[in-house]
């Protein structure tokens, strides 16, 4: 025996060995490996989203525009669903057996353990009788959740609306979870940030069967969640609302703003349609009809659809005229019933020629803006050739916030058009024109292309004499009230306020006793400008631009009613209308009013409404 | 009644029965942390796992005392009645047990159980001594090679028989005491070799294998000394090989299909972790997530929620490793390192062989069940359902554990009243 009492050794070694590889495998695994560390708290933790109460939208009267509404989601947790009685179930939910076997068959698909919505958004109603019962059926919990209502129906447009993130969202922005809300189109949009508010952050420690045993560390890295802040948006509701209504049967845009501060009073896109339908159950079905829709209700014509600015054009040209020292107050130009130097085209109304400037405007005398945008771009004493005048004169345009975004606090607005030499270049060939083959721009047809919005913004620069603010529809973020700090920055125009004077006399003309006159009002100096927008698709648009009172104006407003013909026919009673609700709240001409609001403008476009 | 008390334990190795104590009580703590229930906070509390466990160590202690009273004469002559005793409860429980998950293994009276797989380690351990320590005994004669092999294999097969292959598999370590006994080394390698040959036919496909076992037999061929010896040697390795190859093959296709799962799983071929992976991952989450110094006593969130199976029993050291961390898990396998190489040291000063076999039996089976039950958590061996000596809860693994050591240590201190 005594050769073999060696093997102890051998046994012992073998025992060291094993034993030192587990104990470098366990040093490993523990020490050196954080994999596992990380494994144990996935499985562990729960990280529970804590969703703040988004912002409110109240408008510049204190009225509210949005708010949050309860709405009931019916939770299960399929482990937890025994011995219920399926057939009350069914009716109280008021869905089919089959229904019901179906929608279990899908959340047991997705997990027995975790929860997951059976039911969304149920009706008041279902709710109600639901929670009477919910203690017989184990397994089913309601969650509540929030809604956004739009309690005045209006703006729908401009206050946009909230949906589920896009994947593509999630992707770029780690803050946004699948399933989180986030605002699509309008204020909601524009404002996200301010709206939504900071989640919190609640992480709780979960068993195998994923039932939850308490908080993490006692709570020690949770954070809570911080409600969105409120908004104050600079929309008069009852002005929207009012123009809303002259703007039913019709498709168009009115626009008012205030020009002391470049908030928008009322932005209104016609056909619009009521904002509660994007929200909730029936959302999808919603906004397929809306969609589908030929009338585009879902087309933000206000900021995004390009109109000639027709003879509402004309008061940019005077002015340049003036800034630019060929065209004076006292500067007079023929007119016989057209243009004289180009044969008579355009063609011109009858009126008395000839006129002086303001005369020219209150008549909207075709011709004299034609000798007016003439001498602007063949002035060879100070521009070479047609291309530098041109250039010139577009700058004077840009300058007014035309054929540039402006970048308003709206998420769709478009820059319009005013082509750029090289267009012309390209459709005429180079030198191949000359100021009469772009001479339509001097009464704003042609390739021009303008949304309401610019309209509106231009007649601010106009009434502020040669300056605008950027036009804005949240007067108010949160706790301060302030508005964005771009906001409140003055945009100074190309031309200088001595000469907007005489501008200004022919638009009181216009109105007082030219083409304007059913804008006018008692104790109140509007001053405004017709335009009748040649639309090749169909019948004129008729449009108005105006503001009132004339010294320190309070309102901007310009309207255009696709179709609607001369512009005296529709916008100028509609933006009388819109001035007086405004500045006074009550309406002097019910006739009119009645007039207007029963009116109905047919669509007479051939295709669909894309004016680009 | 002093003098009584000394007699009992006069040359006791008081060493062996502390680690004993400390490893039964490391056990005890960390099954109260695994299955810690708010409700019940008193380790003392019956209802509870722990509670139990107090019960189960009771009467351990009980036994060990019973144990130690009794003369130490007396273990060496009933080693064969006793075995023979066992093999007959091993057939009974085939007919008489209750069904436990799959296995018929158990013997039910009321709440408690009794498994007579587990009192057939230190039944055969204790057999394996008195027949290799009679005077005539040689390990080099075949005849003892088979017997020895018989009373190993017959309770093998009649475990196996009750389904119970994790227990089985023990029975497999006495291949250490055999060589300690004088079997060839050759035994021990060709055991090596099997293993390996075991996971290769496993892993790759037998006609590759073979054609490479063949490939190297040639090569040996072409370099060793030509002797007729050497030639017979060489062709009967690669005979038994093949044969090792092909009933291999043949054995794992007839495997229960979670048997296999688990041998895939071990070997890496299937990594489906919600599946049968599932318990080695998360246990290997975790003892990894206890880092160096562990999430204290009660933190762990893996065991205390479930995450972890059976983490009272089989998985218990993923307790260990995930509120002790390495430090804890490093002190558990150290103790049990140095136990062991205790009991290898108590064997070796043993005058008589029956005890010095005895010894060797004990440590071999726990150091099966230690390589096993913890190589299992840390992923170093297939998932074999065997307990973590003196650590999992259960009142059979306990007292058979307690049985095994305790007789060994009343042996020891019996060691200098027999003569030869």
């Amino acid at each position: 025996m005594n050769a073999l009492s060696g093997r102890r050794y051998v046994i012992a070694i073998i025992f060291i060995v094993v034993s030192l590889i587990y104990l470098m495998r366990l040093f490993y695994i523990q020490v050196l490996n954080d994999s596992y560390k990380m494994s144990a708290n996935n499985n562990v933790l729960r990280y529970m989203t804590e969703y703040p109460a988004r912002g409110l939208v109240y408008d510049r009267e204190g009225v509210l525009l949005v708010y949050n509404e309860a709405a009931y989601d019916l939770m299960v947790t399929p482990r937890q669903v025994k011995q219920i009685d399926t057939i009350d179930f069914c009716e109280t939910v008021g869905i089919t057996k089959q229904q019901f076997i179906k929608k279990m068959k899908q959340v047991k698909a997705y997990s027995p353990y975790k929860e997951s919505i059976f039911e969304k958004q149920l009706s008041k109603e279902t709710y109600a009788a639901l929670q009477e019962k919910l203690y017989k059926f184990k397994g089913f919990f309601v969650q509540a959740r929030t809604l956004r209502k739009y309690p005045q129906e209006i703006a729908a447009h401009t206050l946009g609306y909230v949906g589920e993130v896009s994947e593509k969202i999630t992707e770029k922005n780690p803050y946004y979870k699948s399933g989180d809300y986030i605002g699509i189109s309008g204020i909601e949009k524009s404002y996200e940030e301010e709206l939504r508010g900071k989640k919190g952050l609640k992480i709780m420690m979960v068993d195998v069967f994923n039932r939850p045993k308490g908080r993490f560390k006692d709570g020690m890295y949770d954070t809570t969640a911080i409600s969105g802040q409120n908004l104050i948006s600079s929309l008069s509701a009852r002005l929207q609302k009012y123009g809303e209504q002259l703007l039913q049967n019709k498709s168009g845009a009115i626009v008012a703003i205030d020009p002391s501060t470049g908030e928008i009073l009322a932005c209104i896109s016609g056909p619009s349609y009521n904002p509660n339908l994007l929200v909730g159950r029936e959302r999808t079905k919603n906004y397929g009809k809306l969609f589908m829709d030929k009338s585009l209700p879902l087309f933000n014509r206000a900021l995004m659809a390009y109109y000639p600015p027709g003879s509402t054009f004309k008061l940019l040209n005077g002015l340049i005229g003036e800034q630019e020292q060929v065209t004076f107050r006292e500067t007079r130009y023929p007119c016989n019933r057209g243009y004289p130097v180009m044969g008579g085209k355009p063609k011109c109304h009858p009126h008395p020629s000839p006129m002086d400037l303001p005369g020219a405007v209150s008549t909207s005398c075709n011709s004299y803006f034609c000798y007016v945008f003439r001498s602007i771009i063949d002035n060879r004493k100070k521009y070479p050739n047609v291309v530098a005048g041109y250039n010139a004169w577009r700058d004077y345009v840009l300058s007014f916030g035309v054929g540039v975004k402006i970048h308003t606090d709206l998420p769709q607005e478009l820059p319009g058009n005013v082509p750029t030499q090289k267009y012309y270049d390209k459709y005429f060939g180079k030198n191949g024109w000359k100021s009469s083959t772009i001479v339509s721009l001097s009464i704003g047809q042609g390739e021009l292309g303008v949304t309401p919005l610019q309209m509106a913004n231009i007649i601010c620069s106009i009434a502020n004499k040669g300056y605008y603010y950027t036009p804005h529809i949240v007067k108010g973020i949160g706790e301060k009230k302030q508005p964005r700090d771009e906001y409140k920055v003055k945009h100074y125009t190309k031309v200088e306020p001595q000469y907007f004077e005489p501008i200004i006399d022919g638009m009181q003309g216009a109105v007082d006793h030219g083409t304007s006159t059913s804008a006018r009002l008692k104790d109140i100096v509007v001053c405004g400008k017709t335009g009748t927008a040649q639309n090749p698709h169909g019948k004129d648009h008729s449009v108005f631009v105006a503001f009132a009172p004339r010294d320190n104006p309070k309102i901007a407003v310009a309207v255009l009613v696709e179709n609607g013909g001369w512009g005296a026919t529709w916008a100028v009673p509609i933006g009388g209308l819109m001035i007086e609700k405004y500045l006074r709240d009550s309406i002097s001409k019910p006739d009119m009013e009645k007039r207007m609001l029963e009116g109905i403008v047919l669509s007479t476009e051939k295709k669909s409404k894309d004016d680009e | 009644m002093r003098k009584t008390q000394e007699g009992i334990f006069r040359n006791i190795d008081w060493i062996t029965v502390i680690m004993y104590l400390i490893l039964v009580a490391m056990g005890w703590i960390n099954i109260y942390a695994s299955v810690y229930n708010e409700e019940h906070q008193l380790i003392t509390d019956l209802t509870q796992k722990y509670g139990k466990q107090m019960i189960w160590i009771g009467t351990s202690l009980a036994i060990a005392l019973v144990i130690l009273i009794v003369d130490g004469n007396f273990y060496a002559a009933v080693a064969w009645p006793l075995w023979i005793i066992i093999l007959i409860s091993l057939v009974a429980v085939l007919f008489l047990g209750t069904e436990i998950s799959g296995s018929k293994s158990w013997f039910k009276f009321g709440e408690f159980g009794v498994q007579p797989a587990e009192f057939a380690k230190f039944a055969t351990a204790m057999v394996l001594a008195k027949y290799l320590s009679q005077l005539d005994i040689k390990m080099t004669d075949n005849r003892t090679k088979f017997i020895s092999a018989a009373l190993i294999g017959i309770p093998i097969l009649l475990i196996l028989l009750e389904n119970e292959t994790g227990v089985a598999l023990v029975f497999f370590a006495f291949i250490l005491v055999l060589y300690r006994e004088g079997l060839s080394g050759n035994f021990l390698l060709l055991g090596v070799i099997v293993v390996i040959l075991f996971i290769l036919t496993l892993l790759v496909d037998k006609l590759i294998l073979i054609v490479a076992l063949a490939l190297i037999s040639g090569v040996l061929f072409l370099f060793m000394r030509k002797t007729r010896q050497n030639i017979i040697l060489l062709s009967s390795l690669f005979v038994l090989s093949s044969g090792v190859i092909y009933s291999v093959d043949y054995a794992y296709s007839h495997l229960q299909s979670h048997q296999k799962k688990r041998i895939d799983v071990f070997l890496g071929k299937e990594s489906d972790i919600k599946k049968a992976g599932y318990n080695v991952n998360q246990s290997l989450i975790a003892i990894g997530s206890g880092g160096l110094s562990g999430k204290g006593f009660l933190n762990g969130t893996q065991t205390k929620y479930d995450f972890v199976p059976e983490q009272s029993t089989d998985f218990i050291f993923c307790t260990v490793g995930e509120e002790w961390g390495f430090a804890g898990t490093a002190l558990v396998v150290v103790m049990f390192l140095l136990l062991l190489l205790r009991i290898l040291f108590i064997a070796e000063r043993q005058r008589s062989p029956f005890s010095r076999i005895y010894a060797y039996g004990v440590a071999s089976i726990i150091f099966f069940h230690l390589m096993v039950n913890i190589g299992m958590t840390i992923g170093l061996a297939p998932v074999i359902g065997i307990p973590l000596p003196f650590f999992s809860y259960g009142g059979s693994s306990l007292w058979s554990f307690t049985i095994l050591l305790f007789i060994l240590i009343k042996l020891d201190a019996y060691r200098l009243e027999i003569l030869r």
